[in-house]
């Protein structure tokens, strides 16, 4: 199953390869990983999609807990939580095709931030099943490039990952 | 206070209670060993290469419970010491080691010896540190040992570049009484519903055995054990690590469970109906093949690493916790409750276990005229009382003394089971027995073993050392050879040397007393000589019977219940390879 490992971690250089290299070592998959600090700039805040089996993700939660950086972790895809990925998509536009891009890209509530005679980019945030979605509507021979971010998540409700 | 961070160093080695640093000099490390040179209360052992520095810091550390510390230069230096912190690592043993690391403005340029240490150590210690800032190194050096020696101890490297150590720039220091870290907080005592729980589990057992570990002897929990078995009245199986946590003299003790376990060992886990394992890790090399594990049993694990339990073997009662208070949480429980262990039952289990007892899988060949090196650590085991610090390499001569030296008390076994590290033996004993000068110390190793880290000898002549290393010498990587007649038809495939030094004579060049012998009826009288030379290390080279194999074994893929046993107990004469 699919879960998202959201992490509080001390702001120390060679913190995200300790995590990084744990996955490598230990041979668990990993799907995407993103970090940036936190409001408390002695934290970093990592989000991380793995995939296993239940005593997989039970090992992959204790061997992170068990990093010496590592302050709190949660696996959000045990309760309710929010999901949102950022995507940028640059795709190739011929004149008969802008405005159905620009149409489409409405629909998923997109936005066009940067426009040339030949190109879009788009962009857009939601869940990654909603960004599948838009990428499968887009003729594939357009697309030029396509960037992520890898999903971040916060749980819904009064209570959080904090200190 | 204003002091430089060489001094700092080695002030918070000193303020941390430290007596021996195992290091090796070089560029980046100069300004702290200067500081050394500077001071008397630290005593430097100088090792004769980093990888002797880090086990013999690592024999200091399993044999007194205190961390080992090492001090190595950056490049070449730290990479050597990786070995022996790995090994540390394996057998989550306390050990602090510090790093010379290139001046911080060139770090990352290639510049002269220098090494990524923390990437290269990271995914074999406990925690790493570079040191950033000199007005931080007090409380990183603190952090250090606080982190190496709580929880599941384990090394930690502190990588210190070498401006930090700057003789000309001077910080106020003060060495931290106490250092919290938000992150890291080992749990002690386990969660009383589950110990509850696990006490009723046990106490309504027809057939419990009780699996113990190393983490007995590193949590200081033998004592605890003890009680909490005698208690009960179970039968008590030991890890390689965790020989001496339970007295193995004891009529309860079944002796050492896995691939060399016991039979009765073995097959009392196979056919066991409650397991308690406690400080123990489930390794491989104790469950056989995991799908054929302890079909019967429900499983109450004790460990401090949440992340040891249900690691491989799922279990059904997990504590975490440190091992001491958590037996003495169940030891008052038992004690409290109204319900007492089966009597009945147990007495048909230990029926059951003399019947498995009666196969003596240990029995060898006693009437060879080659020597047998089980023979020679049974006559090591009386000639030490049975209270010698026996330390040991990798292979054969490991498994023979972990079976026929029969440890009463923790701590006495000192070697390397998680990495299996040839090479540990002889400098580890070297650390045990600066540790406990007045103590009996020996070295079980084999030809292949020893050479790799034989140059610690040197090392033992400076510190006067005398340690008395017992060579058990088939003249075959004899672990290897094993499998090979096992598994491979015999095709001994590159597992002996065509040339074997002259121990008798590479002793005596080292300054030391060699003795060889080849006749079973030389052995006592030779260690008898060996252990009576009180401040001579002697090399005992034993030229032992080179087809032996060790018995019973578990094979690959098989479980606890499918021992190989030895056959039959033949001449070894007409087993002799040419
Ligand atoms: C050639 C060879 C053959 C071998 N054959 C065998 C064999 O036949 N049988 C065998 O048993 N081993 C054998 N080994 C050793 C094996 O590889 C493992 O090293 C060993 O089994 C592990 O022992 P352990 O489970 O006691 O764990 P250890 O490695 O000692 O780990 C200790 C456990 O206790 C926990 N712990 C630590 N401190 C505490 C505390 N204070 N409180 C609670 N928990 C704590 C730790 O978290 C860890 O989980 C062999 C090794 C070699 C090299
Ligand atoms: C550093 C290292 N290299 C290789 C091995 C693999 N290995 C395990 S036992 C063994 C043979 C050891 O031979 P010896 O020291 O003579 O002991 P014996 O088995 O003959 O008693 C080898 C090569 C190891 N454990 N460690
Ligand atoms: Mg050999």
């Amino acid at each position: 199953m699919r879960h998202i490992i959201s992490i509080l971690i001390e702001n120390e250089s060679g913190a995200l390869s300790r995590v990084a290299g744990l996955f490598s070592a230990r041979g668990y998959n990993i799907e995407s990983l993103t970090v940036a600090p936190t409001e408390d700039s002695s934290m970093s805040r990592m989000t991380l999609v793995t995939r296993g089996s239940e005593q997989i993700i039970e090992q992959i939660t204790k061997q992170l807990n068990k990093l010496i950086d590592v302050i709190k972790l949660i696996d959000l895809a045990e309760s309710q939580h929010i999901e949102r990925e950022l995507m940028m998509v640059k795709i190739r536009t011929a004149s008969e095709t802008r405005d159905e891009i620009r149409r489409v890209a409405d629909i998923f509530r997109g936005r066009i931030i940067d426009v040339t005679p030949t190109s879009y980019v788009v962009e857009m945030t939601g869940t990654s099943e909603k960004l599948d979605a838009f990428l499968a509507t887009v003729d594939s021979g357009t697309i030029i490039e396509v960037v992520r971010s890898g999903p971040t998540g916060i749980s819904r409700g009064e209570k959080g990952l904090h200190l | 206070m204003e002091l430089s961070g060489g001094q700092i160093l080695v002030q918070s080695l000193k303020d941390e209670g430290v007596e021996y640093i195992f290091g090796y000099p070089g560029g980046a490390v100069l300004h702290l060993y200067d500081a050394l040179f500077q001071q008397e209360d630290i005593k430097h052992i100088l090792v004769r290469h980093e990888q002797g520095a880090t086990h013999a810091a690592d024999g200091y550390a399993r044999a007194t419970g205190k961390p080992g510390v090492v001090l190595v230069t950056s490049g070449p230096g730290a990479t050597n010491a990786v070995t022996g912190i790995a090994t540390a690592y394996m057998d989550s043993i306390p050990m602090v080691v510090i790093s010379g690391q290139v001046p911080s403005p060139v770090i990352g340029s290639d510049a002269f010896q220098e090494v990524d240490m923390i990437g290269i150590t990271r995914p074999c210690v406990k925690h790493n540190f570079l040191v950033s800032d000199v007005n931080k190194l007090a409380e990183t050096i603190k952090k250090a040992f606080y982190v190496a020696t709580t929880g599941r101890p384990g090394p930690v490297v502190v990588d210190v570049p070498k401006d930090i150590t700057d003789p000309k720039i001077k910080v106020p220091y003060k060495y931290p009484k106490k250092v919290e870290m938000r992150s890291y907080n080992p749990a002690v005592s386990g969660h009383k519903g589950q110990i509850k729980k696990a006490v009723e589990l046990l106490l309504s057992a027809s057939k419990p055995i009780i699996y113990s570990g190393g983490g007995v002897v590193l949590g200081e929990a033998s004592k605890e054990l003890t009680e909490f078995s005698r208690l009960l009245g179970y039968p008590v199986t030991n890890t390689l690590m965790g020989l001496g946590a339970y007295p193995a003299t004891d009529k309860q003790f079944v002796g050492m469970l896995g691939m060399h376990g016991t039979y009765e060992a073995n097959m009392a886990m196979h056919e066991s109906d409650v397991i308690i394992a406690i400080g123990a890790r489930f390794d491989d090399r104790v469950t056989g093949k995991l799908d054929l594990f302890c079909p019967y049993a429900k499983i109450i694990h004790i460990d401090v690493d949440p992340a040891s339990i249900s690691k491989t073997v799922k279990v059904d009662i997990p504590i975490v916790g440190e091992v001491k208070p958590v037996l003495e949480q169940m030891i008052e429980l038992i004690k409290e409750n109204k319900k007492k262990p089966d009597k009945k039952a147990l007495e048909s289990w230990w029926k059951q276990i003399k019947v498995w007892q009666s196969v003596k899988c240990l029995e060898f060949d006693r009437g060879s005229r080659l020597i047998k090196p089980q023979f020679v650590i049974e006559q090591l085991y009386e000639v030490t009382k049975g209270d010698a610090y026996v330390t040991s390499d990798v292979g054969q001569h490991q498994m023979w003394a972990a079976q026929y030296y029969h440890f009463d008390k923790p701590r006495r076994w000192i070697n390397s089971g998680g990495l299996g590290t040839m090479g540990f033996g002889l400098p580890a004993a070297i650390g045990v027995k600066l540790a406990f000068p007045d103590a009996d110390v020996a070295c079980v190793t084999g030809e292949a073993s020893v050479q790799m880290c034989i140059q610690e000898l040197s090392t033992a002549l400076q510190y006067k050392t005398a340690i008395k290393i017992i060579n058990l010498n088939n003249r075959y990587m004899g672990m290897v050879r094993q499998w090979q007649e096992f598994s491979y038809e015999s095709r001994y495939s590159h597992s002996y040397m065509d040339t074997i030094p002259e121990f008798v004579k590479l002793a005596e060049a080292y300054g030391h007393v060699g003795i060889r012998i080849d006749k079973p009826e030389e052995v006592k009288p030779a260690l008898e000589r060996a252990f009576a030379m009180k401040d001579r290390t002697v090399f005992l080279d034993i030229i032992t019977d080179r087809t032996e194999n060790v018995y019973p074994m578990i094979e690959a893929g098989k479980g606890h219940h499918d021992m190989k046993l030895r056959v039959a107990l033949g001449t070894s004469t007409d087993r002799e390879l040419a």
